[in-house]
């Protein structure tokens, strides 16, 4: 089962692979750049804001929810994936198709537990920390901890329930970035309906 | 158009919205929006320095002031924008206007009157943006914006004369 949803988003993901030496490539790596001097800026800003690294952990997390809970709209106007049937999938079209969408890179997904619900999605190179150097002092912070919060915020949109950390940024002399996705479990759709004829059963 | 080139127009804009409502959520102990309007200004001003020094690498050096306003108006709003300015005017003594009629980060905001007052605070990170990439090309400068009806806007350059 799982080879043939592999045919099936390799078929959807030969529109997106942009050829590097196309007139179009440049204008495409310039579009990211803006994204990320400003997400760089914005994380300047609040190391100056912020004392503790956990503070600007949460923040940028918080942010990436609330962009995640819009993005994901956007994400599925121009990707026309369909539902995706099992946890490898959601990971399979999260790293091939929409880190390639927004941020031009590939992950690799990894290290699935038994249970097959709990994965790793390694970035070799992260292209946020593109310009970025991080002094001593902030040995804490998680720089692309909003990656973290828009796929959390992403995904909540589609009812699905994850816990996702950063384990190590491309920071700390790790060439690597980890990001840990554990899929916990669906949301059942909530029926407003159904609460309120319940109440006046109650009183 | 490329679709990719479109899809990392919407994550700008989107992280563009946050960062303007965090810096004014975390500015709301009794700090006028004039501060909050010089934050995003100062940040806009750094990721314009930086912008610039990647555009004009290979490009040949400018001519003049009004060769830079060209470049700026097409190559540079292409590159960050996706169009071109509409309309560039100037008094040929330092004073350029900007005319945009469909700015990008105002389009999904409203098409006439409604929220003109929040107008300022989603363009102050542009205003940072231009002055940010004339002060890497030599040129200092002031920026404002002037808004009568979204999305159309004016961004006005004043260069100072050192």
């Amino acid at each position: 089962m799982s080879r043939q949803s592999r045919r099936r988003s390799e078929k959807q993901q030969i529109d997106w692979h942009l050829p590097s030496t196309s007139s179009t490539g440049s204008a495409y790596h310039m579009g990211t750049e803006l994204f990320i001097l400003t997400y760089g800026t914005l994380v300047a800003q609040l190391c100056e804001d912020c004392e503790k690294d956990e503070d600007i952990n949460k923040v940028l997390d918080k942010m990436g929810h609330n962009i995640g809970t819009r993005l994901v709209e956007d994400f599925l106007a121009r990707s026309n994936i369909a539902q995706c049937r099992n946890s490898y999938e959601t990971a399979e079209v999260i790293a091939k198709v929409a880190f390639k969408m927004y941020l031009g890179v590939t992950p690799r997904v990894t290290f699935w537990n038994q249970a097959g619900d709990d994965c790793s999605l390694f970035l070799e190179k992260n292209p946020l920390r593109g310009y970025v150097e991080i002094p001593e002092k902030h040995s804490n912070l998680l720089y692309s901890n909003m990656i973290c919060g828009i796929l959390r915020g992403a995904l909540k949109m589609v009812r699905l329930q994850v816990d996702i950390q950063l384990l190590h940024d491309s920071v700390n002399d790790d060439k690597v970035t980890e990001i840990r996705m554990k899929l916990m479990r669906r949301h059942k759709a909530v029926r407003t309906v159904e609460k309120e004829q319940k109440h006046p059963v109650g009183t | 158009m490329n679709k990719q080139e479109m899809a990392d127009e919407a994550l700008f804009q989107l992280l563009h919205i946050e960062i303007v409502s965090y810096v004014y959520k975390s500015a709301e102990q009794g700090e006028e929006s004039g501060r909050c309007v010089t934050k995003l200004e100062n940040m806009g001003f750094r990721v314009g320095q930086g912008l610039i020094e990647r555009f004009t690498k290979d490009t040949a050096r400018f001519k003049d002031e009004l060769d830079v306003m060209k470049f700026i108006c097409k190559d540079f709003w292409t590159s960050v924008f996706k169009k071109q300015i509409d309309n560039l005017r100037t008094n040929h003594q330092g004073i350029y206007v900007l005319q945009d009629n469909k700015f990008r980060l105002l389009t999904q905001m409203s098409a006439g009157k409604q929220y003109l007052e929040h107008a300022p605070k989603y363009l102050a990170f542009t205003c940072g943006l231009v002055r940010g990439a004339l002060s890497n090309l030599g040129i200092k400068s002031i920026v404002t914006v002037e808004v009568t009806t979204m999305p159309a806007c004016k961004f006005q350059v004043m260069i100072q004369k050192v």
